[in-house]
């Protein structure tokens, strides 16, 4: 990938060494800050990519391609005249005649320089380690070999147990290896967690089938009896291994900035001061490759704020410095809670511990706080990460701690974490440390209109980077809106003062079933437009009767009246269900045949499904009528239900696909047509990750894996599209379908009116964490009901065309006019391409005028 | 001009709780029954001049601050059953006075 901008140009040149997170968000920042129109800028980069998302490195194991990764498609670049370079290696820097030499020979001159370089990850000396089947873990490239040798063996072993060893391990892990971790120090993760918490991860790790040797060194590494590597161990045991993958950590890039003479620092680094200016007044180091104060920050959330020293100062912005970082972090190893913050070793003078240990449960928590018991300085946690989010505001802000300080670690009896109200928190907290959002930035996003978490998010990027953050933010937001006096009311309308989860609950427990009953008893006054549609949809999701059933009928929004969907001209489309797209030749000409007969207009939809346009209310049932008895079923695109399962044929055709999508999506569509939900639902299967059928951009995405199928839930295409999140991987079919169950009906159950799936999940406290809890742990004990409820739909299916045929007052109600024979003269259509459309407001006029 | 109420159509063609469409002096008239109003039956023109189609008859019967309305099913703007005013826009359709006798629906015309 290479631009096209042209080299010349009056404007300093500025050139970024590095494309990593890093070296992206510098150009990021440059550019929000008009330094483009200051400087003339060129990156290089040594990868074959643009800058990816390296924390999330292993969703490229779990079905996320280079492309999901991606930072910037080039398009940020190309459209600030920035040029870029993939694939160029700078192996030097003239700093006396301030100019760069690639690796094909070419020189470019600079006058400004950024070493964005990173870092390379250490693989220890052992002899052996260059033997081939031998890896790192650290670029896409990397990865694609891992992949690739993965696939002929069958054991693995990382050497490393540290945060990036247990990510490579659980990579591993996810290809199908039988995995071992090796780490050289005597506990897992040694710079963040102490000896108990090491140990209590390495109990839960080893639950999860991986083995864990800690102290334990490698002597040599040589070809092994019955698989391709023996590691032998110090102690004079030895393991036996296919593949081996170095994450022992990283090392600062630093090579560049020592063939140069910068000043490095005597284990690496390159040398900065506070605005990242390296011993060179024209070079700058950011990232991993920068030593701070005899420090190296190998999280991305500090590189970023040197990026932004590095702008700052390079745009002539005072104050802009790099002061150190908070290197807390919390991580999900292996589907293992892991939270560490400041002091976690408790090294501080005369810190005190807070202990709790449950060997049951296996979690370890543990606060470090000061000598008066007032301040927090540092916490481990292992096994349940709930508690970081207070633990960390107060020892970022240092806040005083409660009297009962020991109760921020303890389990409350509710199973709720005793949280610290967003009130509390000072103006200045971060909020979001990847994007440096403090809660006064929040609290100016929303004063200045942004009025949902979706607004902030937008303005002031808090939320978008690690995500860590969500469930704060959200709290923070919700807080500020309160205070601004935004009325955040949830009552459905006037005439029912509760939400529509709190209907669903009522209608369900107190076994109503009718409108009239609920407004009865829980209501006042008649209804309205609001309540009539969202109740009579809660009474189809729960008892899951004929929707124009005389007492339902008159709550049937404008699409559910007719069974039908309603165009601008007041006539009606016709969607007939075809599952999975699959249909016969048979079937395809009486569609044909239908539309011809009716003069519809007919197009192919983008659920795979064809819409027949044009019918006047009374043609419904008569079109209906021959539909259905060329075995066609109600498709209810009119409805807040199950739209359509999209697919690609899979392993039956495709010389990709991994397993039969095309059956999986013929059978959950016919599972779940009938279901009446918040708002409309639509799933998608792929048969392999290519993901021809976009299965991420629906409610429900299935996508065909080596293992089985993996889950993706709460995707969005529309207004404002989300990926959906994976929820769960290597399914076989009946967990799948059973999870499918549960996901579903717990969103029918607790989402509010007209909320997609996306919008549901956004606002889930503990987003998809709880969500897996919910469905996969059965925390709140409601999974038996959900199958049950979503069986009772199951069993309780029926086309509601073929009933509305079969019921004589139904049909009544699909006359044009009750006094009347004659059409609505005011449905004119013209030609256009062959078939029939609407006529425009002049159309019309003229064609009156042409008759009259 | 004399008006006089004029038989439309049966009460058994109506729907509790929604509206039909008639024909009415070739005008097209949308016919509300709410056995729950004071009134019964209400008639307003079926043409919505917001969505430029003949089509309130087929909207939502709403009660909103103590007025009976129909919720366009268009763009949902709300019109007043009683004097056909809509509640968003200065915009209004013509209305009719209406009643019920011996299961006969009735309209008041000129």
């Amino acid at each position: 990938m290479t631009s096209t901008v042209s080299f010349l140009t009056t404007k300093p040149h500025l050139v970024v060494i590095g494309n990593g997170m890093v070296g992206h968000h510098f150009v990021e920042q440059l550019i929000e800050q008009s330094g483009h129109q200051v400087f003339d800028i060129s990156v290089f980069g040594e990868e074959s990519y643009l800058a990816y998302d390296r924390v999330h490195l292993s969703e490229y194991f779990t079905g996320k391609g280079a492309a999901d990764l991606a930072m910037t498609d080039g398009r940020l670049y190309d459209e600030h005249g920035i040029r870029y370079f993939t694939n160029s290696l700078v192996t030097e820097i003239d700093r006396a005649e301030h100019r760069l030499v690639l690796q094909n020979g070419e020189t470019v001159p600079y006058d400004k320089l950024i070493l964005a370089t990173g870092s390379y990850p250490f693989v220890p000396p052992i002899p052996g380690h260059q033997r081939d089947n031998a890896f790192v873990y650290r670029t896409l490239d990397d990865l694609d070999a891992i992949r690739e040798c993965a696939n002929k063996v069958t054991r693995g072993t990382v050497v490393g147990g540290g945060l990036l060893g247990l990510e490579a391990a659980n990579a591993l892990k996810n290809l199908g290896l039988e995995t071992s971790v090796v780490e050289f120090a005597p506990r897992l993760m040694p710079v963040q967690l102490d000896d108990k918490g090491g140990s209590v991860l390495k109990g839960m790790i080893e639950g999860l089938g991986v083995k864990v040797y800690t102290d334990t060194a490698t002597k040599e590494i040589v070809a092994g009896d019955d698989a391709f590597h023996r590691m032998n161990f110090a102690d004079g045991t030895h393991l036996e291994t296919d593949l081996i993958l170095f994450s022992a950590g990283i090392r600062p890039q630093d090579a560049l900035a020592r063939q140069s003479g910068l000043d490095i620092g005597e284990r690496g680094g390159i040398s900065v001061n506070n605005h990242c200016l390296t011993s060179d007044d024209h070079i700058y180091a950011i990232g991993e490759c920068a030593l701070w104060e005899n420090r190296i920050f190998g999280l991305v959330a500090p590189g970023y704020a040197m990026a932004k020293a590095a702008v700052g100062h390079l745009l002539g912005h005072a104050g802009v410095t790099f002061m150190g970082a908070d290197m807390s972090t919390k991580l999900k190893l292996l589907g293992c809670d892991v939270g560490s913050v400041g002091d976690a070793h408790a090294q501080s003078q005369g810190c005190k511990v807070f202990v709790y240990q449950d060997e049951i449960s296996q979690s370890y928590r543990k606060m470090v706080v000061s000598e008066d018991g007032k301040k927090l300085l540092g916490a481990v946690l292992v096994g349940d990460n709930s508690y970081y989010d207070t633990l960390l505001q107060y020892y970022l802000n240092a806040i005083d701690l409660p009297d009962q300080a020991q109760s921020l670690i303890l389990p409350t009896m509710d199973g709720a974490p005793a949280a610290l109200g967003v009130d509390a928190l000072p103006a200045t907290a971060s909020i979001c440390s990847c994007h440096n959002v403090s809660k006064q930035d929040i609290h100016d996003a929303v004063c200045n209109g942004a009025l949902s978490v979706a607004d902030v998010k937008g303005t002031t990027k808090a939320g978008t980077g690690c995500g860590g953050c969500a469930a704060l933010l959200k709290k923070v937001v919700d807080n500020e809106l309160l205070a601004l006096g935004v009325e955040v009311s949830t009552d459905i309308c006037e005439h029912f003062a509760y939400t529509r989860q709190d209907l669903y609950n009522l209608v369900k427990v107190e076994e109503i079933k009718s409108f009239d009953a609920l407004l009865h008893k829980h209501g006042k006054g008649h209804g309205c437009e609001i309540c009539k549609p969202a109740i009579g949809s809660i009474l189809a999701s729960v008892w899951n009767d004929y929707v124009l059933k005389k007492e339902h009928i008159s709550l049937q929004d404008t699409n559910d009246r007719f069974l039908a969907n309603m165009q601008k001209d007041g006539t009606y489309s016709i969607v007939p269900r075809i599952p999975g797209g699959e249909i016969t030749p048979d079937r395809l000409i009486v569609l044909g045949q239908v539309a011809k007969e009716y003069g519809l207009y007919t197009k192919v939809t983008g659920g795979q499904r064809i819409d027949l346009f044009g019918a006047t209310l009374p043609q419904l049932p008569e079109i209906w009528g021959k539909l259905i008895k060329a075995g066609f079923e109600t498709g209810q695109a009119y409805g807040k239900s199950l739209r359509t399962v999209k697919s690609c044929v899979g392993s039956t055709w495709c010389r990709y696909g991994v397993n039969d999508s095309m059956t999986m999506a013929i059978d959950l569509e016919n599972r779940y047509k009938g279901l009446r939900s918040p708002h409309k639902i639509k799933f998608a299967v792929s048969g392999c990750t290519r993901e021809c059928a976009e299965a991420q951009s629906k409610d429900i995405g299935v996508i065909a894996t080596e293992g089985g199928w993996n889950l993706y839930v709460c995707g969005n295409g529309g207004m404002k599209p989300r990926h959906g999140d994976l929820f769960a991987t290597d399914l076989d079919d009946a967990t799948l379908v059973k999870y499918i169950d549960r996901v579903l009906m717990f969103y029918t159950k607790t989402a509010d009116r007209l909320q997609r799936t996306s919008v549901w999940m956004d606002g889930l406290e503990g987003g998809l964490d709880y969500l897996k809890s919910v469905v996969i742990d059965d925390k709140l004990g409601l999974c038996a009901e959900l199958e049950a409820r979503m069986q009772h739909v199951v069993d309780t299916f029926q086309c509601e065309w073929k009933t509305t045929l079969e019921d004589e007052d139904a049909l009544q109600t699909f006359r044009q006019f009750v006094n009347h024979d004659g059409d609505d003269n005011n449905v004119v259509f013209v030609e256009e391409r062959d078939q029939m459309r609407p006529a425009t407001a002049l159309e019309k006029q003229q064609l009156i005028a042409k008759v009259g | 001009m004399a008006m006089a109420w004029k038989s439309i159509c049966k009460q058994s063609d109506l729907v509790a709780g929604a509206g039909v469409a008639a024909m009415v002096n070739g005008e097209q008239v949308a016919l509300f029954y709410v056995p729950e109003s004071e009134h019964q039956v209400f008639a307003i023109g079926n043409w919505d001049p917001l969505g430029k189609a003949n089509v309130l008859s087929r909207g939502l019967v709403a009660h909103l601050q103590d007025k009976w309305v129909v919720a366009s099913p268009l763009y949902k703007q709300h019109f007043e059953l009683t004097s056909g005013q809509c509640l968003e826009e200065t915009v209004s359709v013509p209305h009719f006075q209406a009643k019920l006798e011996n299961e006969q629906v009735y309209l008041l015309l000129p």
